[in-house]
Parts: C-alpha cells; sequence; structure tokens
C-alpha cells in the first residue's frame, strides 16, 4: 500500500469511528505540538567548541558543563567518608547503597533532589563492589587492609587471621539497620562480583566472584595455591569463583566450583592435520629444518631463530666456534625444550587464557553472561548458573584490559570496555588515541558469535590532571533504542545510542573540572545507573549525584516518559535486568515519535496517529486505539515492521485496557 | 522535675548518638568540607612501610627501561602491530612512572627520575617541594627543574629506608657514586648487552626479540608486585595497593598478548 492510500484509509477511519461511536460524543481532537520534532540522529550537532574542554578545577567548586541532562542533585558523603573513594552503585526500593573504600552508604532517595543518609557503615575494603538480593547485601574485599572486624586499622602482618578477602554478606531486612551476618574468603579477594538468580531456583543465589589480586599465602587461608594446574589441580589461578548463598541461610554461603572457562583459549589455528601443512613440514625436515611439536603441532622453526637458540646452547655449553655434529645432533635435541621454555607450557605466563576476569555481566533473561577477562571479551552460556560455560572469545589489539560488559536490552549487541591503566591514569588526553580506553560494540549472532561493529569513547579531550578512560554503566530503558549512561571517571558522565552498533553517537552529557587542576588526584564517576527514572552517579572524590534525562529531537519526551514507565524493585548492573514497558501512552507516543524520526511514515500519517492516542488519553475512549492498531498492524512491513508491530500491540493491550 | 530532666537528657543522648552514626556533611560550608576533605588525604599519605618506597623507586627504574626498549620500535622497523604494543606501552608506563614519582615526593621523598642517552641510563634524585600550609601536593614537573644530579648506579637492595618519617630523604647512603649503569641484577631488566642486541636489531629479528625481552621485562614486574605483597602491612595504602595490583593485572595481561603475537610468528613462519 502506497503512503497517501495508508494515509487516507487512516483518516478515513478516525472519521468513521468519530462519526459511529455508540456514545456518539468521541469527537476527533487535535495532540498538541510536540516541544520538539524528533530528528534522526545523523542530524544531532553538539555544542561546539565542546564545553568539558578546559573546564576549571575545584573540588567542590569546580566549573561543569551539562548537555541534555537535569542536574537534580549533589550530595557530599558523610563525615566519616569524606576523603575515602566512593565506587560501586547497588539500588533496593527506594534506598541507593553506595560502596566506598572505608564501608557502605545508604541513601534514602524518596526524594531525588534531597538524598536521605540513612546509615554509613564504616567496614574498609578496597573496592566494595556492591549488590543486593531480596534480604541481602554483597560487597566484594580485594585489598591487603580488609578485616572480619571492620576495623580500620589496616592488617600489619603477611599472614593475619583478621584479614578478609573475599565476599561480605550484610542482611538488610531492616535497610536502616544493616546487620553483618558472613563472609566467604576467597583465595584472590573479590575485585568485583555479579549475583545470578536461576529462574529454576527460589532457594539460592549465585554470585560469581572476579579476583586479580595475587593468590594469599596457604598459611592464610588453607587450600590457596598459586600452583600450576598439573601442579595442583586446584589452584587459584585460571578459574573464577562460584559461591551458592543459601537466602533463608547466608551463613552457609559456600564456593560450590570453581569453573575453568577459560581453558585452551590460546590454541592457535591447528595446522598439523592438513595434509598440504604436513607435506610442507616433511619438506622442512628433509631439507635440514628444525622441526619441533609445539601445541600438538609439528613446527618447523624458522632459520633466524634456530641461529639464536643455537647461541643460547653454545654459551650455556660455553662452547666458542662452530659447533660439532655431536654437538649439533645435542642441541637439536634440546630445541624442544628450548622452545618450550621460551614460548611458555612450562610456566604461569603461557598459553591458559586469562587468569581471572575483571567483571562479569550476568543477563539471565538471554541465559547469556559477558564476561570482561583479562585480554578477552567472553560470551558465557549461564543457563546452569554453577557451570558456566564459554561460547565465544574475542580480542582486539587496540584493547589493554577487558573490563566490563554491557548487554543490549535484546541481547543482540555487546558493549565492552577497556580500562586500560586501571582507572587512575588520564588516558583520555587529545594525544590519546580513540580506539584506546573506549568502549568496543560486538554484534552476537544466532550461533551466539561476536562480530565487532565499532569503538566509542569520550569525544571531549579531558586534561591530564584528570583520570579517565570507560567505565561502568547501564541501559536507559528508552523502548526500542539502545542508550546507555557510562561513567568515564573524571571525564564525567555521558549519554550514547548505540541502536545502530556501527555508528554510536553521544546524546547527552555531564563533566566536571578536574578535582585538582595542578596535580592528578584520584576521582570523577565510578558507576551511573539507572534506575527509576534518573541517572545516579557514584563520584569518587565528591559524593552522590542525581541526573534526569531532558527532552531535544534526539530523545523526546514521550521516550523519556515511556523509559520512566518501567519500574524496578532492586537494580545491581552486573546482573542486567531485562527490561519490560508496560503498555501506556507514553510507549504508544515513544513508538510513533520513532516512526516520526526515521521517518517511517508520511507526516500526515504521523499526525493521525498522534491525534488518534491523545483523543483516546482524553476521552477515555479505546475504540479509536483499537483500529489504528489493526491498521498500523496491517500495514507492518519492510524496515519498520517491527516498531510497528510493537506500536500495534501497545494500542491493543491499551484498548484492551 | 527530675524524671523529665533525666528523660531529656535520654533524649539528647540519643539524638547525638544517632547524628553520630549517620553524620549528614550538608551541613559543613564548603570550606569546611574541602578542608576536611585535604586533611584526610594528607594523613592518608603516612600510610607506608620500607617496602611500599621500594617497590615505586624500583619500579620507576623497571618502566623507564621499558621506554627505552619501545623507542626503538619506530626506527628499528617494527611491524605494524609491534609498534602499537610498542606505543601502547611508553603511553602507560609513561603515565605510571609519573604517578609512581608523585607517590614519592607527597611523602616527602626522593624520587629516582632516569634518563637515558642510546642505552646509556643516568638517574637524577628529584627532591620534594617544600612543604608549606596550604600546598597540599607537590609538582613533580616543577620539581625536575631543580633536581639533584646523581650519576651511579643505584642499588636498590642497599637503599635505607628504615626512618620513613616522611621527611629529609636528601641522602640515600645505600648508592654508590660508579658510572656503571647495569640494572640487569633488578628481576626482569635486560643486560647492556640485552639492550645492545635490541638496538642493533632490524625487522621481524626485532619484532622478535622486542616481545621475547618485553616479555621478561614485564614478567619481573609481576614478581615485584608478589613480592611487594609478600612483606608485612606492604600495599595497606588505597593508592599503593591499586597502583601494584593494577600493574601486576595489566602487565600480565600484555604478557599474555605478546605470548600469543610471539606463538602467532612462529606459526606463521612455518605457513610461508
Amino acid at each position: 500500500m502506497k503512503t497517501s492510500q495508508f494515509t487516507a484509509l487512516f483518516g478515513a477511519i478516525i472519521l468513521f469511528v468519530a462519526a459511529c461511536s455508540p456514545q456518539g460524543k468521541v469527537e476527533q481532537m487535535s495532540a498538541p505540538m510536540p516541544a520538539f520534532d524528533p530528528m534522526p540522529l545523523s542530524m544531532i550537532e553538539a555544542p561546539s567548541p565542546d564545553p568539558r574542554v578546559g573546564l576549571a578545577g575545584g573540588l567542590f567548586d569546580a566549573e561543569e558543563a551539562i548537555w541534555n541532562l537535569e542536574h537534580v542533585s549533589f550530595t557530599p558523603p558523610p563525615e566519616s567518608f569524606v576523603g575515602e573513594w566512593n565506587s560501586d552503585l547497588a539500588f533496593k526500593g527506594n534506598y541507593v547503597i553506595q560502596g566506598n573504600f572505608n564501608g557502605v552508604i545508604i541513601w534514602d532517595m524518596t526524594d531525588p533532589t534531597s538524598p536521605q543518609l540513612v546509615n554509613d557503615y564504616v567496614c574498609p575494603a578496597s573496592q566494595s563492589d556492591v549488590s543486593v538480593y531480596g534480604d541481602l547485601l554483597f560487597v566484594s574485599g580485594e585489598g591487603l587492609e580488609g578485616r572480619l572486624d571492620c576495623g580500620t586499622q589496616g592488617n600489619d602482618s603477611r599472614i593475619s587471621e583478621d584479614r578478609l578477602r573475599g565476599i561480605r554478606i550484610f542482611d538488610i531486612s531492616d535497610i536502616e539497620n544493616p546487620e553483618y551476618v558472613a563472609n566467604v574468603q576467597t583465595c584472590r579477594g573479590s575485585h568485583t562480583h555479579s549475583v545470578l538468580k536461576d529462574p529454576n531456583d527460589d532457594e539460592n543465589v549465585y554470585v560469581y566472584v572476579s579476583g586479580s589480586a595475587p593468590v594469599r599465602p596457604d598459611e592464610e587461608l588453607p587450600g590457596c595455591s598459586a600452583a600450576l594446574p598439573e601442579e595442583d589441580p586446584n589452584t587459584a589461578l585460571f578459574r573464577i569463583e562460584v559461591i551458592q548463598v543459601p537466602l533463608d541461610n547466608p551463613q552457609a554461603a559456600a564456593i560450590v566450583n570453581s569453573p575453568r572457562i577459560f581453558d585452551d583459549l590460546e590454541a592457535p589455528p591447528s595446522h598439523g592435520l592438513a595434509p598440504a601443512d604436513l607435506a610442507a613440514i616433511e619438506e622442512a625436515r628433509a631439507a635440514g629444518a628444525v622441526i619441533v611439536e609445539f601445541n600438538g603441532s609439528p613446527i618447523a622453526i624458522p632459520d633466524q631463530f634456530v641461529e639464536r637458540l643455537r647461541g643460547m646452547y653454545k654459551s650455556e655449553q660455553g662452547i666458542e666456534g662452530d659447533l660439532t655434529e655431536a654437538q649439533e645432533e645435542e642441541f637439536r635435541a634440546g630445541v624442544p625444550d628450548m622452545v618450550g621454555s621460551m614460548f611458555g607450557g612450562a610456566d604461569e605466563l603461557s598459553n591458559r587464557g586469562p587468569n581471572q576476569c575483571h567483571d562479569i555481566t550476568l543477563y539471565p533473561e538471554i541465559g547469556l553472561a559477558g564476561g570482561a577477562c583479562e585480554g578477552y571479551g567472553l560470551l558465557l552460556d549461564i543457563t546452569d548458573p554453577t557451570n558456566p560455560v564459554r561460547v565465544d572469545a574475542v580480542a582486539d589489539e587496540n584493547f589493554a584490559y577487558w573490563h566490563s560488559a554491557t548487554f543490549s536490552n535484546d541481547g543482540k549487541t555487546v558493549m565492552f570496555t577497556d580500562e586500560w591503566g586501571g582507572g587512575t591514569g588520564p588516558k583520555c588526553r587529545d594525544t590519546d588515541p580513540m580506539e584506546w580506553g573506549a568502549n568496543a560494540i560486538f554484534t552476537i549472532g544466532d550461533d551466539n558469535k561476536m562480530d565487532f561493529q565499532s569503538y566509542f569513547k569520550i569525544p571531549a579531550a579531558q586534561t591530564t590532571e584528570e583520570n579517565c578512560v570507560a567505565h561502568n554503566g547501564s541501559m536507559i530503558p528508552v523502548p526500542d533504542r539502545d542508550i546507555m549512561v557510562q561513567s568515564w571517571y573524571q571525564g564525567g558522565i555521558l549519554v550514547f545510542d548505540f541502536t545502530d552498533p556501527a555508528n554510536p553517537v553521544e546524546i547527552a552529557y555531564h563533566d566536571r573540572g578536574p578535582v585538582n587542576p595542578d596535580e592528578l588526584v584520584t576521582g570523577g564517576s565510578w558507576s551511573v545507573y539507572w534506575y527509576n527514572g534518573y541517572l545516579i552517579s557514584s563520584e569518587i572524590a565528591r559524593g552522590l549525584d542525581f541526573f534526569a534525562l531532558e527532552a531535544s529531537p534526539f530523545l523526546t519526551q514521550n521516550e523519556i516518559d515511556a523509559a520512566n514507565t518501567v519500574k524496578l524493585e532492586f537494580k545491581n548492573a552486573q546482573g542486567q535486568p531485562m527490561y519490560k514497558w508496560p503498555a501506556s501512552f507514553a510507549l504508544a507516543k515513544a513508538y510513533v515519535d520513532q516512526l516520526d524520526r526515521d521517518p517511517a511514515m508520511s507526516e500526515e500519517m504521523i499526525q493521525t496517529l498522534r491525534d488518534g492516542i491523545y483523543t483516546a488519553e482524553m476521552t477515555g475512549n479505546m475504540d479509536v486505539l483499537m483500529d489504528l492498531a489493526g491498521t498500523v498492524s496491517a500495514n507492518a512491513s519492510g524496515a519498520h515492521a517491527d516498531k510497528m508491530n510493537k506500536l500495534a500491540s501497545t494500542l491493543q493491550d491499551l484498548a484492551q485496557g | 522535675m527530675k524524671n523529665s530532666f533525666f528523660i531529656t537528657l535520654l533524649a539528647f543522648t540519643f539524638l547525638f548518638t544517632l547524628q553520630s552514626i549517620a553524620q549528614d556533611t550538608r551541613d559543613l560550608s564548603p570550606a569546611e568540607l574541602e578542608k576536611l576533605y585535604w586533611d584526610r588525604i594528607e594523613e592518608k599519605l603516612s600510610i607506608y612501610t620500607d617496602a611500599d618506597v621500594k617497590f615505586m623507586e624500583d619500579m620507576i627504574v623497571h618502566h623507564s627501561q621499558a621506554l627505552v626498549m619501545s623507542q626503538f620500535a619506530p626506527t628499528n622497523g617494527a611491524s605494524e602491530e609491534v609498534q602499537v604494543l610498542a606505543a601502547r606501552i611508553i603511553n602507560a608506563q609513561l603515565d605510571e612512572i609519573n604517578i609512581m614519582q608523585r607517590w614519592l615526593l607527597d611523602r616527602g621523598l626522593d624520587a629516582p627520575n632516569v634518563e637515558y642517552n642510546g642505552i646509556e641510563s643516568t638517574i637524577t634524585m628529584l627532591q620534594p617541594a617544600k612543604k608549606d600550609d596550604g600546598a597540599h601536593m607537590s609538582d613533580p614537573m616543577m620539581d625536575k627543574d631543580d633536581a639533584m644530579m646523581m650519576h651511579g648506579d643505584m642499588d636498590h637492595d642497599d637503599m635505607d629506608h628504615s626512618e620513613h618519617d616522611g621527611m629529609d630523604h636528601d641522602e640515600h647512603d645505600g648508592m654508590d657514586h660508579s658510572m656503571h649503569m647495569d640494572h640487569s641484577d633488578m628481576v626482569g631488566m635486560l643486560s647492556l648487552e640485552q639492550l645492545a642486541e635490541l638496538r642493533d636489531a632490524q625487522g621481524p629479528l626485532f619484532d622478535e626479540l622486542f616481545l621475547e625481552y618485553m616479555i621478561q621485562h614485564h614478567t619481573g614486574a609481576v614478581v615485584m608486585v608478589e613480592e611487594l605483597f609478600s612483606y608485612d602491612g606492604a600495599a595497606q595504602g588505597v593508592s599503593t595497593y591499586k597502583l601494584a595490583s593494577d600493574i601486576q593485572v595489566d602487565q600480565r595481561t600484555e604478557i599474555a598478548r605478546m605470548q600469543q603475537m610471539l606463538n602467532e610468528r612462529v606459526v606463521s613462519s612455518v605457513d610461508e
């Protein structure tokens, strides 16, 4: 059907409905003009020059730049947390739980313009990564200073029975008075962790522990071993830990599995079995080349390399001049061992894949997890929570250190961050490449294979006095779009759209000048997550910020309103929730705005839809919607078919109440 | 009267206790809050051990050698892949050297600064700015101008940090003043001979040698972190732990990457 025919039909239906309505009093109303006409992202023009460049510094009085966001509130930390690093966030009901290297801070966000402090629980641990589930709060401890008794004095000996490295568990059934009820000590401590609720198990939750620090001595935590897997199958290396926590008896929490999700990651492509390769090897052998078995395949050692090995052999044996025939024979016999020791196979730093993950984002609704594990991004099947299985792995020459993962709501795209330099370095200077310390976006195919699409990095250069690199964030539930809010430490926070994974676009930001303009002092946003209508940011040095989205042609008020219909009871960003939108007028109007933006329909058609929805909303007469739904659905085809069907079913759901 | 007075007193005590449990800072003036913050930062500077100091000093020298190794890449015909790696090593380790120098200077300690002329290195000692009220930090860039030149071998094993009062570290008794600059006694460090070999290597041979030597070099850094963590009371300060831990993880990750690059080279040479 042609656009004009479609419009004509729409108009006719509206007239017909209005005329034949049983009540006989529904008149077509005209929807008010929206504040902004939706415009495609390709037309976006960010403020220029970028006001984030060259902001004046200061701890509590730094200059700020803001675009398409409203700064709802800023709250400094409670007294005992001033000067201590704020870290990650979790949310439960109307409470924000803010991790801090000195403990945990709990805020009541009932009034987001003025969050109220309800508890500041001093219990030092780096980095106090926090998660909630039900009445339980989980806190990570990795550093050497953490104590079982929450003391602030640290641990002054290498072996300490007072040290806590692992997971602390609090009962927060009375959230204003958390009770410290259990610990699970782990061999490498817990840098971060992720909480997984198995849809088929209501008695337990599972905590995946990521810890990358050196292994604790066996004298401190019996059973901890930093040996190689073949020497000690229970080594703490090359594995993650899965803790099972019985919900009604958290004291019984224990490690139930340490899966080796990294095994054989780096195995080079097999050349041994191909006849042509075998022939090539035999030819090389006949020509006198040195052949060794390497990772199960015969390899001809390049002559240059053999020459170096021969040199090493000579110096070891104290031989001057050429080798005798016997010496040459002995040298050749020893080559496999020499190669083995140089290329690994015998030491910790060999072909075993990553030693640990930094962070694992669990997305139980799609049965997958994104593991950011040292030099790799992994995709894990987590349908069996205690036995995660690797289904794909990617590496990237521009990625130094895979830090965290975030899935698009439909699970078809995954974004990994590269926390190059660990978060305390100034990696967003105009001299730092845009591919380094950035995000990398991959699509996930039906076969669960990841396919690289693009990099995205904060486009505003920061000073050398601002630590800045890609860090934590979460999806914002704008329907049918992949929009994420993300922390960049002292680069501030930003909102970007990666609905087209090959072309991510920044659409909003907030930034402050450096904490100290004369010297790099660690600060900036550690995490920013969307939670029930707000973008809530944990600022390392300064405190807690609340932001709200502001409408623009690139994100309309209807789209923001639709996002805000999503209400969560709790949130851990590393246990990604799937957003679901209840049928609402805001949702219908958001879809219409998006169809207008693309544009998928003529202006007349869009106006007909807007007027019909407005009429129904104002009069409560839903018949109009049912007919609109039928027509939209009947005409859903081509590139916009999916969105039109979503609109149709929203209209239908609204009509049916 | 007596009773009601007592109850009022109790109520006040209770309120006061609540207040001290959950001390909101919004009633502090920005200036008071800011002072509290910088005082705390200043307080934390005193949390360190001799092992922490030695780690920083050694790692500055260690990282500096990675810089000179990496600087050969563009001129010695390294592959693009190795050039990217080398550029990233320079970027990362230069930043970390700055952080470690500041770590020492902020604690009132001298900080080594290594300059290379070819493969010959010279160590100068940066000195902390004299502390005066209100200046919470020192600026190493400024300090570099009046750095005390010390040509000589830094024998880190002999460095004496037994009294780290945060002041007066003008003299390092363990330093001798010879011109011999071979750090190969520090774990992972390349000998002068190895550095010369790398300097003279070209093309694919350079790539191979660079990867091999950088793996050796990085492995040293990983060992240094593990060694640090084995000292009583070491790395208790957040900035110390974070830096050491990040170095350990980053270098281990990079070792794995370089290992893979080396493996691919062996495999592809079979293909040719």
